[in-house]
């Protein structure tokens, strides 16, 4: 916990530090007859970031917050596991709609996570895989006329849009 | 009266058969995502806001009051069947519910957790209907500085009363207003903060994006991480006759059902507050006034009605200063407050000149919510139940797809997708850290409204922060502000020279 604890502080010092940067790209002064500038805002409020990261790591060295004398581990290996395989899961996912599309993905990721994580049968995997994307489908595609992302697979798609839309 | 005109104008609107179609079905779910461990109304409301879009605005936002409302009701259903709390709103249920399930008394907490739930949720619509038209009437002549006046002391209370680290909370805050800035300059329309000139950011980020990852994502690998190992499920024997008997021997929890709903409505409306403590307290209340202090803990029912009647009603409580001020009272409200905005309505008192038919009927349904939730949750009990035995892999994979699509849905935008991910991986690991979330998805909500009326207010001042404490209704509530800003430092210094005292 204190090792996480310090370089979540380091981490979110310097990200405050690019946003004040960042922010500074915009005027940050007083414009007369407008006010303050576009960046003051974020600026100052990036700069408030940074304060805190700063008081976060006095506290941090001076051992006064609960965290940073906490002993538990910050992730004990069945979490740690636990969240590389979802979390690396989902950008996989994610990045799989880009070029496959949701229709493809979708399953796919529904498969992983309920027979490999879950350990279900495949009958329970398989409807709940196949029936997630159809309702999707009919839901966003139907009833919203939102459009989801298909990739390469979206000429498949050609002869439905024929009947439902 | 002119009170009662509105209120029956809004019942025609919340009874039109779609609306109350949308008040069953709402109840329904949210009754469903309450009880399921882990999952509140934040979560239901965040995720399932873009289906919304289905409906107009009224019919969105009774749906998801409803959502809300169902929540409540079912976050004391987990409490008591597996002794976890469905939601942190329901934490002081399990005290007294869990042993009384333990007894083979489950049906008895689950009827009473009902009751009590409807009539805290009930007493405080009628507080609502009472107090909101005043209180709008009053907000209508706010300026530039009351507003920004009023946001600082939303983010104030979050310091004061928050009980989170300091240093994070204002961190939390600071990061929802910065992210909150990005796109463009809403006066002088430049872009800023476009990182990596990466276009996506040009349409800033919006804060269903931020919502959907911290309590969809990463509340999901939250419970994940929290729910590994079995659980014990009790028995309820359910029979009409049971529910008779039940009934019957209620009145013995009317004083902290009544005291848990004031409580409970009172201490919702402050932003930082809410549901969750609102309900500990009215427990802690209950417990003091009651004859039998030590039978607390081991199973008394008042013990269950008590933190039930309050969560309900201070989700009613929240929604005071939202309709009202447009500051939210709670991140539920917060997220409602963020849909208003999508679907076109501007938050604040004009809600109740401009769009009457909107704020009564949203008030009535209220009220249609609170019978329907108490009906549904009685007569289905058995399946709530079964719903706790449904294996969390199945459940996780389908809310992790709801999370992803409903994030593409309202901008069609894969950027988006990847900022909900990177917001709930990251919102997870500093949530591990003791940094609070609530206060930054306040932030993103309130953030651009903050920063109008900062400017404004300014700009008519010529620069003068004094412009904030020279006008007669700013100049209290800044004060106020200030004081729940500096009670954590006084606090610290007080228990410093105490400690300095004892040695």
């Amino acid at each position: 916990m204190r090792k996480a604890e310090l370089v979540m502080a380091v981490v979110m010092g310097l990200f405050s530090a690019y946003l004040m940067w960042k922010s500074a790209e915009l005027p940050i002064g007083w414009i007369p007859e407008e006010g303050p500038g576009g960046g003051a805002f974020p600026f100052w409020l990036s700069a408030g970031m940074l304060v805190c990261c700063v008081w976060i790591l006095v506290r941090w060295f001076r051992r006064s917050s609960t965290v940073s004398v906490s002993t538990d581990p910050y992730m004990d290996h069945q979490t740690l596991r636990m969240f590389l395989l979802v979390a690396g899961s989902l950008t996989v996912m994610i990045g799989l709609m880009h070029i496959v599309g949701v229709y493809v993905s979708i399953p796919l990721f529904m498969v992983f996570y309920m027979r490999y994580m879950g350990g279900h049968q495949w009958l329970t995997t398989g409807v709940i895989a196949v029936a997630t994307p159809i309702v999707a489908f009919f839901f966003f595609e139907i009833a919203l006329k939102i459009t989801l992302p298909k990739g390469f697979t979206e000429p498949l798609f050609y002869p439905l849009y024929d009947i439902f839309l | 009266m002119e009170v009662l005109d509105h209120l029956i104008q809004g019942f025609a609107i919340a009874l039109q058969p779609m609306n109350l179609g949308l008040v069953i079905f709402g109840c329904a779910l949210g009754l469903f995502i309450g009880a399921m461990p882990g999952l509140g109304s934040v979560n239901g409301v965040a995720i399932l806001l873009p289906m919304t879009f289905l409906v107009p605005p009224t019919g969105a936002i009774i749906f998801l009051a409803a959502i809300y409302y169902g929540a409540m009701y079912g976050g004391a259903i987990s409490s008591i069947m597996l002794g976890i709390p469905g939601a942190s709103t329901a934490v002081a249920t399990t005290f007294d519910g869990r042993p009384m399930a333990m007894q083979g008394l489950a049906d008895k907490a689950l009827i009473t957790a009902a009751t009590a739930s409807f009539i805290g949720g009930t007493i405080s619509v009628i507080l609502f209907t009472l107090f909101a038209p005043p209180l709008a009437a009053v907000a209508l002549a706010f300026g530039a500085a009351e507003e920004f006046a009023l946001m600082m002391l939303a983010f104030a209370t979050f310091i004061g009363l928050g009980g989170d680290d300091i240093p994070k909370t204002l961190f939390s805050i600071f990061i929802g207003l910065v992210f909150s800035a990005v796109g463009l300059d809403i006066i002088s329309g430049q872009p800023r903060l476009i990182f990596g000139d990466i276009p996506g950011f040009l349409h800033g980020i919006n804060f269903l994006v931020l919502a959907i990852g911290i309590y969809g994502i990463g509340e999901m690998l939250w419970t994940i991480e929290s729910s590994k190992g079995d659980v014990q499920i009790s028995q309820a024997t359910v029979t009409v006759r049971r529910i008779i008997d039940d009934l019957r021997t209620l009145k013995e929890t009317f004083k902290s059902v009544i005291v848990g709903s004031f409580l409970g409505y009172f201490v919702g409306i402050l932003p930082a507050a809410g549901a969750t403590p609102g309900s500990l307290m009215a427990y802690g209340v209950a417990k003091t006034l009651s004859k039998d202090p030590d039978s607390f803990g081991k199973g008394n029912p008042e013990g269950v009605a008590a933190p039930e009647s309050a969560n309900n009603a201070a989700s009613t409580g929240s929604m005071l200063p939202m309709l009202t001020l447009g500051i939210p009272g709670s991140p539920t409200t917060a997220i409602l407050l963020g849909g208003m905005v999508i679907w076109g309505l501007e938050p604040g008192p004009m809600l109740f000149v401009e769009h009457q038919e909107f704020v009564w009927g949203l008030i009535a349904s209220l009220y249609a919510a609170n019978l329907f939730s108490l009906l549904i949750n009685v007569a289905f009990i058995p399946a709530f139940i079964w719903v706790l035995r449904l294996p969390f892999t199945v459940l996780a994979p389908i809310i992790f797809v709801l999370c992803i699509v409903g994030g593409y849905a309202p901008t069609q935008d894969m950027h988006d997708v990847w900022l909900i991910l990177i917001f709930g991986v990251v919102g997870y690991l500093m949530r591990k850290l003791e940094y609070p979330l609530a206060p930054a998805v306040l932030a993103i909500v309130l953030g651009p409204l903050a920063e109008t009326s900062l400017r404004q207010a300014l700009l008519i001042s010529n620069g003068s922060l004094m412009v904030f404490f020279e006008r007669p209704i700013s100049a209290p509530i800044m004060v106020v502000a200030l004081v729940l800003f500096v009670l954590p430092l006084l606090k610290l210094i007080k228990d410093r020279v105490g400690a300095r005292g004892a040695a």
